[in-house]
């Protein structure tokens, strides 16, 4: 069955439960989110550290349990907490991977290149002998640009840029449709970092592949995305075209997002006028009412502390939660 | 006072490690001037000697390490050869360093009031009360709010952007001439980074102390310094004027950085990457240290070290096409 969207999340929730002196109090990861991928589209995931968008690629992988929400991935419902219906994982862990941002730790040190990315393989079964399981191997480690003869090696003799490169491969191997790419260049050097973006597009083009990219660093999210999504405290705050939001931000934390992006270039660094926003991100345990943001919003109102703004588009999909913009 | 021009100068610095595979050389003939209120920028990626180069000049290197060679001069003295106590008198007031992981260079056991005012105790002559009046100030002066309350606090009950302004606040606890900071916004977010340096930038104003800036984001450079060093392998390609290095870059590296990183205007054309893998300090080719990585590399790269030459009036860079280049301009004239 095919449908139009590759992956649809609804309403999502995902609550984790969090002692807090005698009483267990939920604490809100990810609080009623909802967006859809196409199928051969990246969609950028932005935010600060703690606004829940690691939390939200694992959970559509289902490596958390979702608290609500609706999880439909190709025509699939894999999660519908309105229906009670939650399917077993297995089978679509072949077309749903996951490639992690620290590629230090995401590699067992006790395991050779060949293992890591033979791995996927061994778990789905799918060779027929040990030949072709080691000809695969070989394939895809040449797709992701490493020299095959490295194969016995293990992961500490590679350097940080190979080493993303092997969990690439062993996303590929099971040839998935859609791969939740967590920071992947985050921990990589500026010039490798490129090399490594270059990858990800070249993959797609050639195999069709669905990104969700999650990312802090802006520019990075720009180049490599079609439409971009911005996350605050695990709210969804703005969805737009990636060109439409850079140029015409319209939630006011957008705004100031983007301002507070060092721009490498001198004369635009002097002329622009940053947005500085006051304080600290509130902590998810004491979130506050309303609207997340308004506590450091400069067009904060009565009724942002009251409720919070419904998602609406605004135009040709830009979508946004805000009350007075 | 003596006469002098800069407050600080490099003069051909190298610092060693012993370690057990051989003797890495990190850093490999450094110059620099600063000039007083000024901000020097150094980028590089990781491993090309940025940081050890500030280490050498506060002298905190690890046991291992030792500066073998140049001259770190001061306000035209020569520091290399001063003792421990010297040292310990120039650190903090002549010279003053940040980190960039506010978490752990911050001591958990103690309270934030207690470490800022071990600093000002500690290099000041004040008296107690003294120091904890300074302390208060301190803390007013690098934006945080009830500073009283602040005082008696632990590192953990404060978030990340207000560690960092407690160490840039105990950094400027006997008023430096001149602040490093070493990577000081890596670990915080876009938002929270832009504050740290706005702080920065008002607090250079006020009290007028230079700033190196030891980064390897491209943007935090351009917003912040007038000048930037632009190292490889432990040595310095080029350096020059924001605008130098930014629009008229004339080392082979610093084009292909340029080139690699995604910005607005390019965001749909591919990126440009600089090919291989980041170098290895123990196994440094004879020549460039850049060269195999290089596009443009000649025979010549490979064999000899390209000198420092000068491109333009404030812009030196060390890369044999500048050479080639003025040498076809000379025969053709």
């Amino acid at each position: 069955m095919s449908s139009e969207y590759i992956l649809e999340v609804e309403h999502l929730k995902q609550y984790f439960p969090v002692k807090n002196g005698f009483r267990t109090v939920p604490l809100k990861a990810v609080d009623d989110i909802s967006f859809s991928i196409k199928p051969g589209e990246t969609l950028g995931l932005v935010g600060e550290s703690g606004c829940g968008k690691t939390t939200v690629g694992r959970t559509l992988l289902r490596l958390y349990q979702p608290t609500s929400g609706r999880i439909v991935f190709d025509g699939d419902v894999l999660f519908d907490s309105e229906n009670k219906i939650d399917v077993k994982m297995q089978p679509y862990r072949k077309q749903m991977q996951m490639v992690f941002q620290d590629p230090y730790s995401s590699l067992n040190p006790r395991m050779t290149v060949e293992d890591i990315i033979g791995e996927p393989l061994d778990v789905h079964k799918l060779y027929s002998s040990k030949g072709e399981r080691h000809d695969k191997i070989i394939e895809l480690m040449e797709t992701v640009g490493l020299n095959a003869e490295h194969a016995t090696r293990y992961a500490h003799e590679f350097s940080g840029g190979q080493r993303q490169r092997i969990g690439i491969a062993r996303a590929l191997a099971v040839d998935p449709k859609f791969i939740v790419c967590d920071e992947p260049v985050s921990a990589l050097d500026v010039s490798i970092q490129a090399q490594v973006v270059n990858m990800f597009e070249d993959l797609q083009k050639q195999r069709g592949l669905s990104y969700l990219f999650i990312a802090h660093d802006l520019l990075v999210v720009q180049h490599i995305s079609d439409r971009i999504a911005v996350m605050y405290l695990g709210h969804m705050m703005e969805i737009a075209e990636s060109d439409e939001l850079m140029d015409n931000p319209i939630h006011p934390y957008t705004q100031s997002l983007l301002s507070a992006v060092p721009i490498p270039d001198p004369e635009t660094a002097r002329k622009s006028q940053r947005i500085i926003l006051e304080g600290d991100v509130p902590s998810p345990l004491k979130m506050p009412s309303g609207c997340p943001f308004r506590t450091r919003c400069r067009y904060a109102t009565e009724q942002c502390a009251r409720e919070m703004p419904p998602f609406t588009d605004r135009g040709n999909g830009h979508m946004v939660a805000c009350w007075n913009k | 006072m003596e006469d002098y021009k800069y407050i600080l100068e490099l003069k051909d610095l190298h610092t060693t490690f012993k370690t057990d595979n051989g003797d890495v050389c990190a850093v490999n003939g450094v110059n620099f001037t600063l000039e007083p209120g000024k901000t020097l920028g150094i980028v590089g990626e990781s491993g090309s000697g940025k940081s050890v180069t500030a280490y050498s000049i506060m002298q905190i290197l690890a046991d291992n390490g030792r500066i073998s060679g140049g001259e770190v001069l001061y306000k035209g003295e020569n520091i290399v050869d001063w003792n421990t106590r010297q040292m310990a008198g120039f650190r903090g007031r002549c010279v003053s360093i940040i980190f960039q992981d506010p978490m752990t260079s911050l001591n958990p056991v103690f309270s934030i009031g207690y470490q800022l005012k071990e600093a000002i105790l500690l290099h000041t002559d004040k008296k107690k009360n003294e120091a904890e009046e300074r302390a208060k100030e301190l803390l007013t002066l690098v934006g945080i709010n009830e500073p009283e309350k602040r005082l008696k606090q632990y590192p953990h009950e404060l978030s990340g952007g207000m560690r960092q302004r407690v160490m840039i606040a105990m950094a400027l606890a006997c008023e430096p001439d001149i602040l490093i900071a070493d990577e000081p916004t890596t670990a915080l977010d876009v938002t929270i980074q832009a504050q740290i340096l706005e702080l920065m930038q008002d607090l250079q104003k006020k009290l007028g102390m230079a700033i190196i800036m030891v980064t390897h984001d491209l943007g935090v450079i351009a917003s912040m310094c007038d000048e930037i060093i632009v190292m490889y392998g432990g040595r310095v390609c080029e350096r020059g004027t924001a605008d130098d290095i930014f629009y008229s870059p004339s080392h082979e590296y610093t084009k292909g950085l340029l080139r690699s990183i995604p910005t607005k205007s390019n965001s749909k054309e591919r990126l440009v990457p600089i090919g291989g893998t980041p170098i290895n300090l123990l196994n440094m080719p004879e020549g460039c240290a850049f060269c195999p990585r290089c596009d443009e590399a000649m025979k010549i790269c490979l064999r000899e070290k390209p000198e420092e030459i000068r491109v333009g009036e404030t812009h030196m860079a060390a890369c044999w096409m500048n050479i080639k280049n003025m040498k076809e301009v000379a025969a053709n004239e």
